[in-house]
């Protein structure tokens, strides 16, 4: 197979042209020592042999096409309307490039203009840009907003244990070199252990809104906390509970970073999803990666175009703040699109789905004997549950019956050994619940 | 692309009350809601779903892209992206796997990543491959933390330098300070490769690398870069190959065998995984033995079994520099790069590279008589002309561009590199034919003549697009970011907390 449209006719005339015999006299200045080495690659194979192969890759992982799944733990399996995937797939969106010619890309600037403000309207925050690599890499880029703001004046950044772990790590990854040290998530800090922490070198503080078990907490009281330390707040925040809870804006949030992949992109596996990040106004210009802003053409008309470019990597180099380019346009445009077709009513209502089922089953798995809902908090669509024998046990037995049991925060928490993160969606209906707490039973005795 | 009817905003033709979602009823018993922690209002956009497809099927047809022509965007790789690629992504198998299955029910996506790191590494000629990182500017970011730490763990602290051709990618020295280093910027001789005596001064003992891409940016395979990265080993330092252009290198040449000890890849420019607008993108690092156990994880490894069927799982290498994504990088796209290699298999992705050559020498030679090629010998995948005409001097490289766009083309880079005076960067890929390129060939030789006759058509171009030049300082000064109010929070939550009856 081969996309190369080439004929030998074809190719005699563009050698003749260049005035050299054949393709490989192009490559004389590449040392002859390393010219043209071996490939030690599969031949080739037609459209027909690769699909057969990928179908038996894919039916070889347990899917949620396959499985009843109540895990989520970052990354959630939520209905999508056909719509969007419709939209991603037109060809005018995906084979596009950045929107650097504005006036051959309008759809794509608008759209992204359209993104930002669903994010404003979701967050409570000013002013989002086109996206980040994921929550984790929001939340990172975050950090570099907050000492940038303390004129790297500041060094401390104090992080919630009960921030996605995966996030924490990733911010630490970023942030290895200099002075940058971060304390708070060493154990199972409450809000007024993070509070005590704050002092005048502390540049952010960061939590998540639900938390890793599914919390949602007020932090108002936290927000003034770190403001009259003068930090700045930021909240990692799941946008599909943002649909039925306060904003983090309304709370005090300085900064709202978080995952997009529950607005209307598949699981896959972890990636791609889309990081959103949203910030107030007076910090605008501290942000990494692309801002599209409104304005107008020569001839009055409005359009968009990317702006506050002098910030970017290929304009200001070495003294960029952040070297992203690539961003993750098109799962931006999925998010737009799925915000769209739910709509002010749609969303809440799927949020509310999520909400009541997972309350029913808390209730249910509460009364089975050999467990412990955590309910010391209003949660969302996550809870937490103390369980009599480790959860890769439980979870062992639920795959033989076609059930993805919940996340084994063990994993990541030594002091929530035993306990399962079970998450529920509009996806689980009654009788996926009713069978999921059956095995439960069964698995508890 | 001709002149439509401004789309208005998607939140400019709601109607409050209207839904496009269709969402069961709840067969559960309700549970109460906690009122105290509820939101008052959510402003999203209220239309139905024919209104939705209507406003971004009205929007895509205002965007150019690979599906509607040509878009010779240099350093950009923009080659045609297979339709095959996207069903095979959207397998249920792959769509809807969650990233923490454990590793026994994600044995086929950890295979594939497993048959992707060891091809890529074949193909570069690296030891090791991580799939982490999201796009090529993270794949640079995971480079220079690899080499940072190397040097760390070996107790020569004193590295702080790396070594960045003024010809780079801005990502390259962003990438550098990104990762607590200094870019030391050095100059390119004139032939366009990177000044071989500047290299061998700047190499000391504070050299940690270099970052170079080959073949350059200027489109040119530097003949002295084996000299160069003989000197930065020679101080102790090490090779970071940026990959933007291995397009034109698969088949050709071996980085690894070159003496690069890290590079990225672009999924989404070599193996035509889509570039969306913007991203995602998969910017995957190869790595010699060097630097395997710094790699950015996890990675996936084969064990050992009993049964000799092997088993695929998730692993941290030894010294690994960190976690740089949440879950296992941009799956998505290794699948369609899976399924690019796959399709071609060793011969063809040579061949991929010869015909991408191939398309930019022919160009090069059918307009090096009419534009300015300061460089002007055999190019490997891109070229650079100058955009500018001796007594023309209202006419700049931007205006090609824009004119381009009244021809039905997308523009090549504009000023990049930075080294060439108004630099059109020319990358036609090898999935064009001779036919479009002879077509393009004939616009530019046609504007260039415009250029003398009547500039004007250039400095007022384009005419035929949705819409015409845009006023980006007044972006930029009056910044409209979002569309619709945001309350002030502060001032509510004083007003709230102020006493009542005032």
């Amino acid at each position: 197979m081969s996309y190369i449209p080439h004929t030998d006719a074809e190719r005699q005339q563009m050698l003749s042209a260049i005035g050299v015999p054949t393709i490989e006299d192009l490559f004389e200045a590449v040392p002859a020592a390393h010219r043209f080495p071996a490939l030690d690659l599969p031949t080739g194979v037609s459209e027909m042999e690769i699909l057969a192969e990928m179908n038996a890759l894919a039916e070889a992982n347990d899917h949620a096409s396959d499985f009843a799944i109540f895990r989520g733990a970052g990354a959630y399996h939520h209905f999508t309307p056909s719509v969007v995937n419709h939209m991603m797939l037109r060809g005018e969106f995906y084979t596009a490039y950045t929107p650097y010619q504005p006036e051959m890309s309008q759809g794509t600037l608008q759209a992204v203009f359209e993104y930002q403000s669903m994010i404003c309207a979701l967050t409570g925050m000013d002013a989002a840009n086109a996206s980040h690599y994921d929550g984790a890499t929001s939340l990172a880029e975050a950090v570099t907003v907050a000492l940038d703001v303390s004129r790297r004046k500041r060094s401390k950044v104090i992080l919630s244990p009960y921030i996605h772990p995966q996030y924490r790590a990733v911010t630490r990854t970023y942030h290895q070199w200099g002075d940058t040290h971060f304390i708070g998530d060493e154990g199972p800090a409450t809000v007024d252990d993070l509070i005590a922490m704050l002092d005048d070198n502390t540049a952010m503080l960061a939590i998540a809104y639900p938390n890793f078990l599914g919390q949602i907490e007020d932090f108002t009281r936290l927000a003034e906390a770190v403001h009259n330390a003068g930090a700045l707040l930021c909240v990692v925040a799941n946008p599909m509970a943002l649909a039925l809870f306060k904003s983090p804006g309304e709370l005090g949030a300085d900064i709202v970073v978080g995952e997009g992949q529950p607005l209307g992109i598949p699981l896959s596996y972890g990636g791609p999803y889309v990081g959103f990040f949203a910030i107030r106004e007076e910090y605008v210009r501290k942000i990494a990666g692309r801002i599209v802003g409104e304005t107008v053409d020569e001839e009055g008309r409005r359009a968009y175009v990317m702006t506050l470019r002098p910030r970017e990597q290929d304009i200001k180099r070495d003294k960029a703040s952040s070297n992203i380019c690539t961003n993750q346009g098109l799962m931006a445009l999925a998010a737009t699109v799925y915000l769209a077709v739910m709509g002010k009513q749609g969303l809440r209502k799927a949020a509310e789905l999520c909400y009541h089922n997972a309350h029913y089953a808390a209730d249910q798995i509460a009364a089975l004997p050999g467990y412990m809902v955590d309910r010391s908090r209003p949660f969302f669509n996550e809870f937490a549950v103390k369980c009599s024998r480790p959860v890769s046990e439980i979870n062992e037995k639920l795959i033989l019956r076609g059930i993805i049991g919940g996340y084994d925060l063990g994993k990541d928490y030594l002091y929530h050994t035993d306990t399962m993160l079970v998450c529920v969606t509009e996806m689980n209906r009654k009788a996926e619940i009713d069978a999921f707490v059956d095995v439960l039973k069964e698995a508890g005795q | 692309m001709l002149r439509q009817a401004p789309e208005p905003l998607i939140y400019e033709i709601g109607v409050a009350g209207r839904t496009g979602a269709m969402l069961p009823t709840p067969d559960v018993p309700m549970s109460e809601l906690p009122t105290e922690l509820m939101r008052a209002d959510l402003d999203l956009p209220e239309v139905s779903e024919l209104q939705v497809v209507r406003h971004f099927v009205n929007l895509s047809q205002q965007n150019y892209a690979i599906d509607k022509g040509f878009y010779p965007l240099g350093s950009c790789t923009m080659k045609y992206n297979p339709k095959i690629n996207e069903d095979t992504a959207r397998l249920p198998g792959f769509a809807h796997l969650h990233p923490l299955t454990d590793d026994e029910g994600s044995q086929g996506a950890l295979a594939l990543m497993h048959q992707l790191q060891v091809w890529l590494a074949e193909i570069s000629g690296f030891k090791g491959v991580s799939l982490q990182p999201a796009a090529g500017a993270q794949g640079e970011f995971a480079g220079i933390l690899m080499i940072r730490k190397y040097h760390q763990m070996r107790g020569d602290t004193k590295r702080t330098k790396i070594l960045v051709p003024n010809s780079a990618h801005g990502t390259n020295p962003a990438t550098v300070t990104m990762a607590g280093l200094t870019a030391v910027e050095l100059p390119s001789d004139e032939n366009g490769n990177v000044d071989l005596a500047a290299v061998r001064a700047a190499c000391d003992e504070t050299v940690a690398g270099m970052m170079i891409t080959v073949p350059s940016t200027l489109g040119l395979f530097d003949n002295h870069i084996v000299e160069a990265i003989a000197a930065v080993h020679e101080c102790g330092g090490l090779m970071y190959m940026d990959g933007a252009n291995m397009n034109s290198l698969m088949g050709i040449v071996k980085p690894g065998e070159l003496g690069f000890d890290v590079m990225h890849y672009n999924l989404h420019k070599t193996f035509s995984t889509p570039h969306g607008g913007g991203g995602p993108g998969c910017g995957a690092v190869g790595v010699n033995e060097k630097l395997v156990d710094f790699l950015p994880g996890p990675i996936v490894v084969e064990r050992e079994t009993a049964d000799d069927a092997p088993f695929y799982a998730l692993e941290m290498p030894k010294d690994s520099i960190g976690r740089l994504k949440a879950f296992h990088g941009n799956f998505g796209m290794h699948v369609r790069a899976y399924t690019y290699i796959r399709t071609y298999g060793g011969e063809g992705l040579r061949d991929v590279s010869r015909h991408a050559v191939l398309n930019a020498n022919y160009i090069r030679v059918r307009l090096a008589d009419v534009y300015h090629v300061p460089y002007n010998r055999i190019c490997a995948h891109e070229f650079v002309l100058e955009g500018h005409f001796d007594g023309v001097e209202s006419v700049h490289a931007l205006d090609i561009s824009k004119r381009l766009m009244d021809y039905g083309f997308h523009p090549p880079t504009n000023y990049f590199p930075l080294i060439v005076r108004e630099a059109l960067l020319i990358e036609p890929t090898e999935t064009e034919d001779k036919a479009t390129l002879d077509s393009f060939i004939d616009a530019m030789r046609a504007i260039a003549k415009e250029a003398h006759d009547s500039p004007e058509l250039l400095t007022s171009a384009p005419h035929v697009t949705p819409v015409r030049r845009l006023d980006e300082v007044r972006a930029a000064k009056q910044l409209v970011l979002c569309c619709i109010p945001i309350p002030d929070w502060d001032e509510a939550r004083e007003k709230a907390a102020a006493p009542s009856g005032d």
